[in-house]
């Protein structure tokens, strides 16, 4: 059975949670607690089945799973020419990365919405389009067909659209899922006519057969502009991110958490593209210089425009856009130098790595606050931090789970934070120590936004207008109290997930040879 | 399990060291503290907010709101924000003429240069 399981995890990764999802309708007629069980059943085993491939990836090397083939691992047919016809999931470190804590929070989210959307109608529809949005992200990060990618990116788009347009509040929300499911098709039709451009001319969707016959003429390079433009739209860079605050500040709490991960499906999109599909055949210091462009334009606005901002949410979706900017601006210093073999020893790699770190570490701690944010929406009724205060009386472990989260994303030691921006302040100020302040002078606006917020929600007396308020259900603490202690142990032992988890990513970007003979066995 | 330093390639980080650290300074300001008058009054006059000899306001007017803090921040700002901030029209429209815009300037800078 175990052996089963890990021959068809690729597979089974996606299968489970879109069964989850489909059956839910009828599931959910037999009542709360067995359609609460089946979400989280679901996520749980999702999640150990990501874990188990993960395992499989790290120990064995990347793992090619073929649909259809009567051997998983066979993905080119002996009459075929030598192209894999069929649709290839290639899961090599990076994707594993991806899809263990895209799953992890996807949990974690279930977990906290048995709490928070309690008192909701709807629930089935809920449920079904958070299995289906891990689907999105799942198969994104696990495929290795360009069409499949797509396929699976407006999964994720409509999924996250309905989301944030599920729970009506005087038609905002509505108005909020709109904008983003609108620009998200955008950027899914640039990303899929940017896909027609290199199978009209390499007759093939498979990422390694483009990877291999790259030849980078014009219209590859308008695929490429397309592909940057719509996957940056989808992370929220900067002068793309207009959709983040109204789509985040609309969507209920657990929704906003997940959605950050599906953004970052979309910045694993891009990094994919550049490294794995064009790698050393673009002409990488213009792109690397585009993309750290892009993030530091993130990193600035993001955070500038959070600091005057009084609704908690809307000023969270900027910094989720400033702290994009972070991966932005690490990958690309890595991009810049990746046909510099001493650069890339010197600093690239861990500049790749410090936003690949980045990641992982921003879903835990910015999905944490986002969760916090939702408590305190739900218990209070408001966003609006001029009408909060005092409510560090009665919700002590929330405050206590946003205190974790602020000092994180602020790059507060000991919190994980600290350790992926040290990465990338080191490695970018051997590259620009003038971008590098910025990045530092980014850290320092955070923590004092985060100031105002904590001192604006949680300190003063207490406010008689919150007297009956009290602390959230348990569930909904579980779930933060999961994402407050990893954002603590990531942070405590860095070295260990670097070495363990983000250094074979990262090389697995930088390796696009290794990503190449995955498929095509060494040609 | 004892964390590992993390060496950055320029530095190193031990979280574990900086917590010790940590600890010893929190530890000194624990017996600092223990050095202080323990019977502060809490009743009466003397146990009161001083606030400049004015009443002390109700919790309501008490505190200070979200937007009020770093006024001083946003005032010097204000030329940036004033350019800023109107970009952010809410209007989906305006959003899709930054994505084409964007994506003209990455096209003429991956094309062209």
């Amino acid at each position: 059975m175990m052996d089963f399981i890990i021959a068809n995890a690729p597979a089974l990764l996606i299968a489970l949670p879109m069964l989850g999802a489909f059956a839910l309708p009828l599931v959910g007629r037999l009542g709360d607690t067995p359609r609460n069980a089946w979400v989280l059943g679901v996520a749980l085993i999702t999640f150990v089945i990501a874990a188990l491939l993960a395992w499989t990836v790290l120990s064995g090397g990347p793992v090619l799973y073929t649909f259809g083939a009567a051997s998983p691992a066979d993905a080119i047919p002996a009459d075929s020419g030598g192209i894999p016809i069929r649709i290839v999931f290639t899961v090599d470190a990076m994707s594993a990365f991806m899809a263990v804590f895209a799953s992890f929070v996807g949990l974690v989210t279930c977990l906290y919405s048995v709490a928070s959307e309690r008192r909701s109608s709807g629930k089935d529809g809920y449920y079904a389009l958070m299995l289906l949005l891990l689907v999105g992200i799942l198969g994104m990060v696990c495929t290795g067909d360009l069409f499949n990618f797509f396929v699976f990116l407006e999964i994720n788009s409509l999924a996250g659209a309905a989301l944030v347009a599920y729970r009506i509040d005087k038609g905002v929300s509505v108005e909020a899922g709109l904008k983003y499911g609108f620009l998200s098709t955008l950027a899914g039709l640039m990303v899929l006519y940017a896909i027609a451009l290199l199978y009209g001319q390499y007759d093939s969707l498979n990422m390694a057969v483009i990877a291999s016959r790259m030849s980078y003429t014009m219209l590859d390079k308008v695929a490429l502009a397309l592909f940057v433009a719509g996957l940056a739209l989808k992370a929220g860079a900067v002068p793309m991110h207009f959709w983040t605050p109204d789509a985040y500040s609309m969507a209920p709490g657990a929704v906003t958490a997940f959605l950050v991960v599906a953004s970052q499906a979309g910045l694993y999109g891009l990094f994919r593209i550049l490294f794995s599909v064009y790698g050393l055949t673009l002409s990488y210091v213009t792109v690397g210089w585009a993309v750290i462009i892009l993030g530091v334009l993130s990193m600035f606005v993001g955070v500038s425009m959070a600091i005057p901002q009084k609704d908690v949410k809307r000023l969270m979706a900027y910094h989720a856009v400033s702290q994009s900017g972070y991966m932005l601006l690490g990958v690309g210093v890595g991009l810049v130098v990746l046909g510099d073999a001493a650069a890339m020893d010197a600093f690239g790699r861990t500049a790749m790595e410090g936003g690949i770190f980045h990641i992982v570490n921003h879903a835990m701690y910015k999905g944490l606050l986002f969760l916090t944010a939702g408590a305190i929406f739900l218990q209070t009724g408001t966003r609006n931090l001029n009408k909060m205060g005092g409510l560090g009386h009665s919700m002590k472990w929330t405050m206590l789970f946003f205190i974790i989260g602020a000092l994180a994303i602020a790059g507060i030691p000991p919190f994980n934070g600290f350790a992926s921006k040290l990465m990338i302040y080191e490695s970018v100020f051997a590259f620009s120590p003038v971008i590098a302040v910025i990045a530092m002078v980014v850290s320092i606006l955070t923590l004092a936004s985060f100031v105002k917020v904590f001192h604006a929600i949680f300190m003063g007396p207490e406010q008689p207008k919150y007297e009956g308020v009290g602390e959230v259900p348990k569930p909904m603490l579980a779930a933060m109290a999961v994402l407050a202690i990893m954002t603590i142990l990531m942070g405590v032992f860095p070295e260990q997930i670097v070495t363990t988890v983000i250094a074979p990513a990262a090389d697995a970007l930088i390796d696009q040879g290794a990503y190449v003979a995955t498929v095509l066995g060494g040609i | 399990m004892i964390a590992e330093t993390l060496y950055t390639g320029f530095g190193a980080w031990n979280p574990i060291v900086w917590l010790i650290a940590l600890a010893v300074a929190l530890l000194f300001a624990w017996f600092i503290q223990r050095l202080g008058e323990p019977d502060i009054p809490g009743e009466g006059e003397s146990g009161k907010s001083y606030i400049s000899g004015n009443d002390e306001p109700s919790p309501e007017d008490g505190h200070i709101g979200g937007s009020n803090l770093y006024w001083g921040f946003t005032e010097a700002m204000k030329g940036y924000y004033a350019r800023v901030v109107p970009l952010h029209t809410g209007c989906l429209t305006d959003y899709v003429l930054w994505f084409l815009g964007t994506f003209a300037l990455l096209f003429i800078l991956i094309g062209v240069i």
